[in-house]
């Protein structure tokens, strides 16, 4: 009969009237500031400095190297590099990122020989100012390792395997150069040999 | 003017203030409450002497316009917050629930506080084509004839600002129709294609739907014997056994008056599914498109207006009007009644809007002219046989006749939904 299509119609909406009111599953509403969407492990905008230890600056992996300058497609990173007085290690003096550049390709990831950058999940980042606010510092990229373990669990596993894997590495070599040392420090000089193999004779 | 005309003209202005400030027809001691608009309005005009005839009619007048515009004026602003949080919650959303005054958020409904002071200070954009006077006047317009029906509502049993109005119903429906003309104002002021042919599309709709309108509120008037809208609603008193009232919609020519009324009340106010005057996907926004800011604002007051105006008139018509539902209930002030109606019917609307899709404009002109006009003048005779029928006593003659009304109502809906839907039956999906 006419109009009984409507009347189904009515019956719906009044359901979804009625339920949204008894049964919060069907509010799909997001409250954002009071509550945040779940991200996704593999979301990321722009990177951040991963620092080991307890102080930030001092704790970057970060060595200057410059690999991400270099390879960063819209040119978003700059870097100072200059060498720790103390360690003689190089470190970066300066370090910024303009994220409202950036364009989260994540190639900077990909060329870092340290693990030091990583992509970020921070997405609040408005600002009241175009320039300066948007261009952050090595202070404001540093986060701690821990951060990026709790962002990225499976990656940041990996990454651990890396460190660790090239850990052994140096340390064998190490020890393999300790070991070295070692022998050649316990086996008298090598007496000098004549062309033919024979020792000379004094 | 002579003296004799002059004193004529103030006792016909005393005879208008007696009639709307005292109240008449109380057989038992009429309760405080009922009596209190009509007390306080006793009150302020007793500050004037007795012989200023025309300062206390002018007075009465001033009174009852500042009640309308402040009851009706709120009921405006929180009707659009419930709208849009009743729209969310037929969808499963929230809805508008953030706004808050000094810390103080009561789920949102202080949004009509930040929408006006943003309507207010938003940038009135004229356009540079346009008529500047038309496009003005237009709003304003829309908002005063949209106030003009609220004059003859009957708000309760002492409460109607022109009580004294024998042709109340023909006066509200000439101020409705002046609406129109606002709307084409606004249309035809902003040189734009687009509010051009939604103007157009509102005439046609709004004229079209005015004949069922008009149609199905002569029952009511044949029935009262009255073109008082307190005559009507006078007529509609009593309880069957005290509990089932007397109203228009519990008999069969007024059902079917009341869905029709209903329909075309919808279509009246521009509502969904009958908005294609301000059909967003096709026309932008119709002749609301060259308008911002607070002119914006008040073509929407204008609507809500029209909308409880035209909701006001249902309940005077078919729900009884400020009656209470049953006579144990009467305890409740009858204005509360009718307003509780008024809001319910008003819902509903909402209810409507959240439910059904927008018509085509050949849809919309086949609806009334095929289906609604041809079913109010059955109504009409339905009318005709009801009161014929009247007299009829006994319990078999009864039930005849409530089958013989429900027989003239019924089996036209049916023949003609038949007609109608012939050939527009559940659609095969053939693959492209």
């Amino acid at each position: 009969m006419l109009g009984t299509g409507i009347l189904k119609g009515l019956y719906v909406t009044a359901k979804n009237l009625a339920g949204s009111y008894h049964d919060p599953e069907r509010l799909t509403t997001i409250q954002y500031p009071e509550e945040t969407a779940h991200i996704p492990e593999n979301y990321r905008n722009y990177p951040f400095l991963v620092f080991d230890g307890a102080e930030a600056v001092a704790g970057l992996r970060c060595t200057a190297c410059k690999m991400c300058e270099k390879e960063c497609p819209p040119q978003c990173i700059y870097i100072v590099g200059e060498r720790d007085p103390a360690t003689k290690k190089m470190r970066p003096k300066v370090f910024d990122l303009d994220i409202s550049v950036c364009m989260g390709c994540g190639i900077c990831v990909e060329v870092c020989p340290f693990e030091s950058i990583k992509m970020d999940q921070h997405f609040e980042v408005a600002a009241t100012e175009r320039f300066e606010e948007l261009l952050l510092h090595r202070e404001q990229l540093a986060k701690p390792d821990s951060y990026y373990h709790k962002i990225h669990p499976t990656e940041a596993a990996v990454s651990d395997g890396v460190l660790a894997a090239e850990k052994r590495k140096a340390e064998e070599r190490a020890a393999k150069a300790a070991a070295a040392a070692a022998a050649k420090a316990a086996t008298p000089p090598v007496p000098p040999t004549t062309a033919s193999g024979e020792p000379v004779s004094a | 003017m002579t003296v004799d005309s002059y004193t004529a003209l103030a006792k016909h202005f005393a005879a208008i203030v007696a009639e709307t400030t005292t109240p008449t027809g109380a057989a038992a001691p009429a309760p405080f409450l009922e009596t209190l608009p009509a007390d306080v309005l006793n009150w302020v005009v007793n500050f004037l002497p007795d012989d200023a005839h025309w300062l206390r009619w002018f007075l009465t007048s001033i009174v009852a316009i500042v009640a309308i515009l402040t009851v009706f004026g709120l009921t405006f602003a929180f009707l659009t917050v419930t709208e849009r949080k009743l729209l969310g919650r037929f969808q499963n959303r929230y809805g508008p629930n953030r706004v808050r005054i000094f810390g103080v958020r009561v789920f949102g409904f202080f949004q009509p506080f930040a929408d006006a002071v943003k309507a207010l200070t938003k940038e009135d954009i004229v356009p540079t084509a346009a008529d500047k006077v038309l496009h003005l006047a237009a709003p304003a317009a829309t908002v005063a004839f949209s106030l003009l029906g609220f004059a003859v509502l009957p708000y309760g049993r002492h409460l109607t600002a022109l009580a004294g109005m024998d042709a109340a119903l023909l006066y509200f429906f000439a101020a409705g129709a002046a609406s129109e003309l606002a709307i084409f104002m606004a249309g035809w002021s902003s040189l734009n294609k687009y509010s051009l042919i939604a103007a157009m599309r509102a005439l046609a709709q709004l004229i079209s739907y005015e004949l069922p309108l008009l149609l199905v509120a002569v029952p009511a008037v044949m029935v009262a014997g009255t073109l008082s809208l307190s005559g009507i609603v006078e007529a509609q008193g009593g309880w069957l056994g005290g509990v089932v009232p007397h109203w228009n919609i519990f008999t069969p020519w007024g059902f079917a008056g009341a869905i029709i009324f209903y329909i075309a009340a919808l279509a009246e106010c521009n509502r969904c599914p009958f908005d294609l005057p301000e059909g967003e996907s096709e026309i932008i926004a119709g002749y609301l498109t060259e308008y911002s800011g607070f002119k914006y604002a008040l073509f929407f007051m204008g609507e809500y207006f029209g909308m409880a105006a035209l909701s006001g008139l249902g309940v005077a018509l078919f729900l009884g009007g400020w009656q209470a539902p049953c006579e144990f209930l009467q305890f409740v002030p009858s204005y509360v009644w009718f307003y509780v109606k008024l809001v319910v019917v008003i819902l509903s609307f909402m209810w409507m809007r959240a439910t059904l899709l927008r018509l085509r404009m050949d849809q919309l002109m086949r609806l009334a002219w095929k289906c609604l006009v041809p079913l109010a003048l059955v109504n009409l005779a339905t009318v005709v046989f009801w009161e014929r029928t009247a007299g009829w006593d006994g319990p078999a003659l009864q039930a005849v006749r409530w089958l013989a009304a429900l027989a003239l109502v019924v089996v036209p809906f049916v023949l003609l939904g038949k007609t109608l839907s012939a050939g527009f039956g559940p659609r095969k999906y053939r693959y492209a």
